[in-house]
């Protein structure tokens, strides 16, 4: 009799735990296979491939620019399934799928603030140095380093992502502000306030989820959020100033906090298509957001250099970026490689690039091939009240950088959904949240 | 021989059971070894290194999972305390002969635990939004407030959480305690009013303690969603980064840690420390509870 009770004190134990266990392994996200259909395919290998990204328009271009490989490269045939996952997911699918060795795709677009994850250890990347060395010379070396890992290329790039401010001109003539005039931060301020007395509405943003803004103030300072050895340095002078500076401007209602957190979120969107916010300051690839998200309002914006703090400051920073990847376990590798690099980096690719997505290609040559720039009918050129290479070009020398080092994922995080949320939400002390910030991702790094 | 073995009245059990054990072994004994591996590494691509105690050190010092820990247990005691006395009155209620349409708010209460979670998740997020258009800033400005930012506060942005909790689940807790309603006799009442017993006596001294089995069958179902909740989170917070981390709780960390940064090694530390929790939790709990009593 004994030994049943203590069978049944066994059983409510195991009970206990496998109920447990499920809570903590519940979450593991299955990854899907794909069946291949097995049809006939016309590619030299007969491979079917995979691509992975999360935006729709990457894989748009990806689609034609195959179409255009296929002809031109007959006896090098690809066959590629493009796949648009939600951002996270795609990204942790991934993770999950490289760590096990099963599952992943063929290629995939690994946006740079996840890159370093994907740089750890061992990295399950295919080094893509042999395709790149035709293009070496022709391209912004920086826009490749932040992909690389001991001198080996692992993603190449859509853009350069030159930060610069968009105005609504319709709504600052109504408020009397010509956006010509605003050089520095101190003018942006007072533009800010200008407006806000005229028209009760909001000027610029304060971003609580993304540092764009912070990136790019702490490039005119030449600082970083990494020192030289890739540490970080979330309380320099150099932060608490920028941060100093947007609060201040916050506090003089010049900027505000948005819905959604940043410019680029879909309820951001719409605040800025309502006419609630008559700034943003963003990379060049915010043009696609305006022509996808706002359409009604072309011919309103005009693309200006972002303003800085003092005069002679460099006026922009290469910020955001994707970098599309060859992973370790693809089929038809070095056909794979060579059709990434064509898209990307060659001529065609990268007047693709600007045509259909709007964005600053990596190959500065196209910046200042008049046949580009002067498009009347590209639909970018269209939609601003201004020619986008007009400020490109401008700040051409003026482009600086801020590492992507393994510590940014983690300075990210706590910058954007803890630091940034104190200063501009709860507006807490800044040398005291930054230096939480700091001493967070110093223990997180440990 | 194998004939043998099918009549065996001793192996017998042992082959009924074995497509559990089988199950348990591979899905959950076998992980969890594996876990606890784990959280003694770093745990990257290709390579599995024994850091001793390292990440259970990190872990004291990371004042982001001392948040997550006490957002977690915040939110099982507040789900503790609204979704077994609720459930428990309303099934009463709903139970009671003078009910009028009582099939109807069964049916009602119950509905939204149909509903998908993310769906859920979705449709509050929206509802609690910061524009001045969001229903709730819509409600407040018939009483002539400012458009709030709800998911933004913790306060509120908590009490998001708990709502939404509650309507989902009181449904659920009311059906099992329903049931056990059901199963109580009516002699007891009987008896009860022939003592001229009150409402509340009959309550208080017949329907509780009837009722118990089932409290604490809801009870230690409640902890461990509690401690578990990540998806409310996520979907109402429209992902795993919470304006300063309101809605973080140890599985969104742990998912974080292992999946968003490629910790594979400190998440499942994470996910040790919340296993002992809960088991502690619940352990102590059954145990005060008579569970463990012989029943005899």
């Amino acid at each position: 009799m004994k030994s049943a009770k203590v069978l049944k004190k066994i059983a409510t134990i195991v009970a206990a735990t496998s109920l447990i266990a499920t809570m903590f392994m519940g979450c593991g996200g299955s990854t899907a296979t794909k069946t291949d259909s097995g049809k006939d395919s016309a590619t030299s290998s007969g491979d079917k491939l995979e691509m992975w990204t999360f935006v729709d328009m990457h894989a748009k271009f990806f689609e034609k620019m195959l179409v255009s490989w296929n002809e031109k490269n007959p006896d090098k045939k690809l066959d590629i399934n493009f796949s648009v996952l939600p951002y996270d997911d795609m990204h942790n699918k991934l993770q999950s799928a490289l760590l096990s060795g099963q599952g992943a795709p063929d290629m995939v677009d690994i946006e740079l603030g996840k890159f370093p994850n994907f740089l750890k250890g061992d990295p399950q990347l295919e080094p893509l140095d042999d395709v790149y060395a035709p293009y070496k010379d022709k391209v912004v070396q920086s826009r490749v380093a932040i992909y690389s890992k001991d001198n080996h290329v692992y993603g190449f790039d859509y853009h350069v992502g030159a930060t610069v401010a968009y105005y609504n001109t319709e709504l600052l003539e109504k408020a009397g502000i010509d956006y010509k005039s605003i050089v520095t931060w101190d003018d942006f301020k007072k533009a800010g306030e200008k407006y806000y007395a005229a028209t009760g509405k909001n000027f610029g943003t304060a971003d609580t989820s993304a540092q764009w803004q912070e990136a790019l103030m702490l490039a005119e300072q030449k600082s970083d959020f990494t020192d030289a050895s890739g540490k970080p340095q979330l309380n320099s002078p150099q932060m608490v100033k920028a941060l100093t500076t947007l609060r201040d401007m916050q506090d003089a209602h010049a900027i505000a906090t948005i819905p959604g957190g940043q410019p680029d979120q879909p309820d951001a969107e719409a605040a800025i298509n309502n006419g609630d916010y008559a700034v943003v300051i963003k990379a060049m690839w915010y043009m696609s957001r305006f022509l996808e998200y706002m359409p009604d309002q072309a011919g309103k914006w005009a693309i200006a250099p972002a303003p800085v703090f003092e005069k002679g400051q460099p006026r922009s920073v290469g910020l955001g970026g994707t970098g599309t990847v060859v992973t370790k376990n693809a089929k038809n590798k070095q056909n794979l490689k060579e059709f990434i690099a064509y898209a990307k980096l060659s001529e065609d690719g990268e007047k693709a690039i600007w045509d259909d997505l709007g964005f600053d290609p990596i190959n500065t040559q196209l910046w200042s091939n008049k046949d580009i720039t002067q498009n009347k009918d590209n639909k970018f050129i269209k939609y601003f009240k201004t020619n986008p290479f007009d400020t490109l070009n401008e700040v051409k020398n003026e482009i600086g950088l801020i590492k992507s080092t393994e510590a940014s994922p983690n300075i990210y995080n706590v910058l954007n959904t803890v630091t940034l949320n104190s200063i501009f939400e709860d507006k807490k002390d800044i040398k005291q949240s930054l230096d939480e910030a700091q001493q967070q991702v110093e223990n997180e790094l440990k | 021989m194998f004939k043998g073995f099918i009549y065996n009245k001793k192996a017998a059990p042992y082959v009924f059971i074995l497509p559990f054990i089988l199950v348990f072994l591979i899905f959950f004994v076998s992980p969890m070894i594996n876990t606890i591996i784990m959280s003694f590494q770093t745990v990257l691509p290709g390579s599995r290194k024994f850091v001793g105690l390292d990440n259970y050190t990190k872990l004291l010092g990371d004042k982001v999972f001392l948040l997550a820990l006490w957002n977690s247990f915040k939110y099982m005691v507040w789900t503790l305390i609204l979704l077994i006395p609720i459930p428990m009155v309303l099934a009463c209620i709903i139970n009671s002969k003078l009910m009028v349409g009582r099939e109807f708010f069964k049916a009602s209460l119950y509905l939204p635990a149909l509903t998908s979670v993310a769906v859920a998740g979705i449709v509050f997020r929206f509802s609690f939004g910061e524009q001045a258009t969001s229903l709730m800033n819509q409600l407040v400005a018939l009483f002539g407030m400012d458009p709030y930012k709800w998911l933004k506060n913790g306060t509120t942005g908590f009490i998001v959480l708990l709502i939404l909790a509650c309507w989902r689940w009181t449904g659920v807790n009311m059906l099992y305690f329903l049931s056990g309603l059901k199963n109580i006799p009516a002699e007891l009442y009987e008896s009860a009013d022939i003592d001229g017993a009150s409402i509340w006596q009959k309550f208080r001294y017949v329907t509780i303690p009837q009722l118990k089995p089932t409290t604490i069958y809801v009870l230690t179902i409640s902890i461990y969603a509690g401690l578990a909740m990540f998806i409310e989170s996520y979907m109402v917070f429209n992902g795993n980064n919470s304006p300063n981390n309101i809605g973080l709780t140890i599985v969104g960390y742990l998912y974080r840690q292992g999946i968003e940064k490629n910790s594979m090694g400190y998440a499942s530390a994470v996910g040790l420390v919340l296993f002992l929790i809960g088991m502690a939790i619940n352990l102590i709990q059954l145990k005060l509870n008579g569970t463990f009593k012989k029943e005899d």
